[in-house]
């Protein structure tokens, strides 16, 4: 093969600048989709040059191994549906920390320095606290494991342990003490066992409400261990330095954002275990009242001004179509509809934006929480869809677990409807006392079938 | 081996590169939250890059079993990180084209 090696660095230059210019598109919202499209151009290049590494064997095996790894990125994310997006991200994130952890590995059976090897171990633990944390997120998120906080006495000390004991392994890897006759190759092992199962425990008490947080951050670290591995290598890959630490800091800011968004501070998404038991303070009064989807047509129909307030249910049970349907239909008797959409409603922030963009709701219906929650006194009828946490005034009172949480005051129009499958409780797992006003009346079943049930009932009317 | 200057120079590089990704990201409208996370996710794909030379630089059998691994992990962060970000703007797209109210 021709060295075509001095095209590689201006080639990952390249890449970073586009890199850069991506991501600056993608935080903005009439350039996002650019943004991407500029990025993914940017590493296909980056890619394709690597094949031209001076001294690279085992090609055959590189191409095969892409062709598999890309083949099933690409048609498992073509074919999972909107709503399953969240779990995807967590999943793909927890594949880069694993593709980090195993170039640590590599680096580790090679022959390192104590300088880069230190960075690999480093690297490597980062990466691996990345993968099994991912895919403990992505179990909860796609419902394979309950996604409510797992939490025993003594879990804290225990984690603890875990991370000292694996810092220790790491450490030994490195120094190999002569007090110990161990093999480089007995250390690597028990390191990235421990490493894993940090991890592993560090995610499970950690409530599904909280999981965008969590991934977010786990995105991060794994930035940072790609940039960690860049560091490690015989010759620094600078790509891999700069590319991960930009996700790294990235990935930190946008993850106190989230934390912010949701009023929680990451002390308590990481210990606070939320969720994970009852609330006790203060009792709720009155009880719920149901309601037929033909009587709640009769409500929206003689209403002036109605409020959608969307939620993961929509999400689950499929139910945009049916919302634009029935926003049509309001519109068409001259009832004023708005959304509101609470910054972390459904799973992601977006995330009901996202779905109703889908199913064709116009951009202008939709308001943020602090645009619409002054409307609520005015509005004849607020629909709640399958949303839960981000409706209950129980934020309002002191004492309550999610105290201080920004929530939509639905509680102040003059009536709710609660679309809702069951009686059971929101995903932070805690009593909604919305449900039990006097003028809130419940709407029981799936979201998507009594959202027909009222299209139907109101095309009657 | 990594020289000391080679290393200082790389830290060099690493602070302004998180200087950038902090600058780049701070005050972006929340509903950006979602594609930008999933968009980062796709950018630490760079990890095939490694993954690759990994693998490429590996002699025994474990290590070629390793980098195989790294290989395929990195290659499905890449198009999988890449496909769920295209979905997800996908969707701010068709919105976008009704211009003036900005998230």
């Amino acid at each position: 093969m021709t060295d075509l090696s001095f095209f590689i660095e201006p080639v990952y230059i390249a890449t970073i600048f586009f890199f850069i210019v991506g991501l600056q598109r993608m935080s903005h919202p009439l350039t996002a989709r650019t943004g991407i499209v500029w990025a993914g151009a940017a590493m296909f290049i980056a890619t394709i040059v690597t094949f031209f590494m001076p001294n690279l064997t085992n090609l055959a095996l590189i191409a095969i191994a892409i062709v598999i790894g890309g083949g099933f990125g690409y048609i498992a994310a073509k074919r999972v549906a909107m709503t399953d997006m969240p779990q995807m991200i967590a999943l793909y994130n927890g594949m880069g920390g694993g593709a980090a952890a195993c170039i640590s590995a590599v680096v580790l059976l090679g022959t390192p320095t104590e300088v880069t090897g230190s960075l690999a171990v480093v690297g490597g633990l980062i990466g691996a606290v990345s993968f099994s944390g991912s895919i403990i997120a992505f179990l909860k998120l796609q419902g394979w494991m309950p996604a409510r906080a797992i939490s025993f006495t003594g879990q804290q000390v225990l984690n603890l342990l875990i991370f000292l004991l694996a810092a220790i392994s790491g450490a030994c890897i490195i120094i190999q003490p002569a007090f110990i006759p161990l093999a480089v190759s007995m250390y690597l092992p028990l390191f990235f066992v421990l490493a894993l199962g940090f991890g592993l425990l560090m995610t499970l008490p950690i409530g599904g409400a909280d999981m965008p947080v969590v991934i977010s951050m786990y995105n991060a670290f794994t930035g940072l261990a790609v940039a960690l591995d860049g560091f490690s290598f015989a010759s620094p890959n600078y790509a891999m330095i700069v590319a991960g630490v930009i996700v790294g800091a990235a990935g930190s800011i946008l993850t106190l954002q989230m934390a912010k968004a949701m009023n929680r501070s990451l002390t308590n998404v990481f210990f606070g275990a939320f969720g994970a038991k009852d609330e006790s303070g203060g009792e709720v009064k009155g009880s719920m009242k149901a309601i037929e989807a033909d009587d709640a047509a009769i409500l929206l129909a003689y209403a002036t001004k109605v409020i959608i307030a969307p939620g993961y249910g929509m999400a689950v049970a499929q139910a945009q179509q049916k919302v634009k349907e029935l926003t049509d239909l309001l519109g068409k008797k001259d009832i004023t509809v708005k959304f509101a959409i609470h910054p972390v409603a459904g799973r992601m922030p977006g995330h009901m934006n996202v779905l109703l963009a889908e199913a064709g709701v116009s951009y202008d219906q939709l308001f943020d929480r602090d645009e619409i929650n002054p409307e609520f006194p005015a509005t004849d009828v607020v629909l709640v869809i399958g949303a839960n946490d981000t409706v209950n005034p129980a934020a309002h009172r002191q004492g309550s677990p999610l105290f201080g949480m920004p929530v939509l005051d639905v509680e102040q129009a003059k009536n709710v409807i609660v679309l809702k499958r069951g009686q059971g409780r929101g995903f932070a797992g805690i009593e909604n006392d919305l449900f039990y006003r006097d003028n809130t009346k419940m709407l029981y079943g799936d979201a998507q079938e009594t959202v027909g049930k009222l299209v139907q009932a109101l095309k009657k009317l | 081996m990594i020289e000391i200057s080679a290393f200082w120079t790389a830290i060099y590089i690493a602070m302004l590169a998180a200087f950038t990704g902090y600058v780049v990201i701070s005050r972006v409208p929340v509903i950006l939250h979602t594609p930008l996370m999933s968009g980062s996710n796709f950018i630490h794909g760079i990890v095939l890059v490694g993954a690759m030379v990994a693998l490429g630089l590996a002699t025994t059998p474990l290590e070629q079993v390793i980098g195989f691994v790294a290989v395929v992990l990195g290659a499905a962060n890449v198009t999988g990180g890449y496909v769920v970000t295209e979905r997800i703007l996908q969707m701010f797209d068709k919105s976008g084209r009704k211009p003036g109210k900005e998230a």
